[in-house]
């Protein structure tokens, strides 16, 4: 199983090619609301992506005051 | 005559033109190869408001003539958020805010009236019909889907029904289309948590026919509308009917238990903290 460090960079990644900005951008205790400057609608497309790559179902209000890539993966983790 | 629009005009007299395509603010249908195409098209996300609800009435007018040179009905949306985020809630509070308690409550009511009449005669169509969604379809955008036959997402799909978070109930027939559709367990589920979930789980549990790539649910939807042409009209239409039960009781229920939870300080407050919301997550729980 993997680990939760693969699992956030796992997230950057996809994070980066999703919202079409640099990798090296993203830090995982970025607040991604502000680096990626996504609104909740964009939010929740994330969230599809990251069950979809993940093969989990994360219930959406499990994210709330969620505003960072480690808390994120974090929470993945404990579906994995 | 391949369709027929009712123009309002001053006083009685109403004019009707035959079109096979229409453009409005909200909305444009057209109809080509016996397939009616409605693409929704009001920004930011086709929130379904009264400008939406009028040329949705046009639409259900048009149908009428369009039905019978035609074998299916695809709806889809061409806003790149998503299907349709559901009810305006910004008109609703505004106009509400507007009136007194009473007027707010009927003319509330008198909404939900027009559009159930509206999805009951999609729902009812002697025609295969399919929503062709991508992002997000929540709330009243879900209850348009869930009129719909069948239900044709992209992946990156999301459904929900939020309204619990207003002090409400969905209001535009979800419940017992949900409920027609689903087992009664994950219908709990999805109103008393009123989380998103995404077009895999939507497959899994039966509400949706195909899960397609990014941006391909309205070509899948086309080529699942050539197939139907293949088959008689007639026959399809009758094991439609056989199959689908409409249930207007239930309907009526819901517009009644609306009617009665709109009436609470809860409601008032839930409309208020979305309108002013500047909060970073107020399509999140």
């Amino acid at each position: 199983m993997k680990t939760t460090d693969q699992t956030l960079e796992e997230i950057l990644n996809l994070a980066a090619a999703h919202f079409q900005v640099s990798r090296q951008k993203l830090s995982p205790d970025d607040d991604f609301f502000k680096t990626l400057g996504i609104d909740s609608l964009q939010t929740l497309d994330l969230l599809t992506k990251l069950e979809n790559h993940f093969h989990v179902e994360l219930p959406d209000y499990e994210l709330q005051g969620v505003s960072d890539f480690r808390t994120l993966a974090e929470k993945i983790q404990a579906r994995l | 005559m391949l369709g027929t629009t009712r123009d309002k005009v001053q006083g009685a007299k109403h004019e009707t033109r035959t079109v096979s395509q229409w453009s409005g603010e909200t909305l444009s249908w057209k109809i080509a190869d016996g397939v009616i195409e409605v693409a929704l098209h009001r920004a930011p996300c086709n929130e379904l408001g009264s400008a939406s609800l009028e040329e949705l009435e046009q639409f259900v007018t048009a149908l009428e003539g369009m039905q019978a040179h035609a074998h299916a009905l695809i709806l889809c949306s061409e806003m790149k958020p998503g299907f349709c985020a559901g009810a305006d809630l910004r008109e609703l509070y505004r106009r509400s805010q507007a009136m007194d308690k009473a007027e707010a409550v009927k003319g509330v009511r008198d909404f939900l009236e027009r559009i159930h009449r509206v999805l009951n005669l999609i729902d009812a169509a002697p025609l295969t019909t399919i929503a062709a969604v991508h992002g997000v379809t929540f709330g009243g955008g879900f209850e348009l889907a869930l009129a719909c036959d069948l239900l044709i997402a992209d992946k990156m799909a999301r459904f929900c029904f939020p309204e619990l978070r207003l002090g409400l109930i969905p209001g535009f027939g979800g419940i017992p289309r949900l409920k027609r559709d689903l087992g009664n367990a994950v219908v709990r589920d999805l109103l008393l948590t009123g989380r998103s979930f995404n077009a895999t789980k939507a497959q899994q549990i039966g509400l949706v026919s195909q899960v397609v790539g990014e941006g391909e649910a309205r070509k899948a939807a086309q080529a699942m509308a050539a197939q139907l042409k293949k088959f008689d009209q007639a026959t399809a239409v009758a094991a439609k009917k056989f199959i689908k039960p409409i249930p207007y009781e239930e309907f009526r229920r819901e517009i009644d238990l609306f009617c009665e939870l709109f009436t609470s300080p809860a409601v008032e407050a839930g409309l208020r903290k979305f309108v002013e919301s500047r909060d970073r997550q107020p399509y999140l729980p």
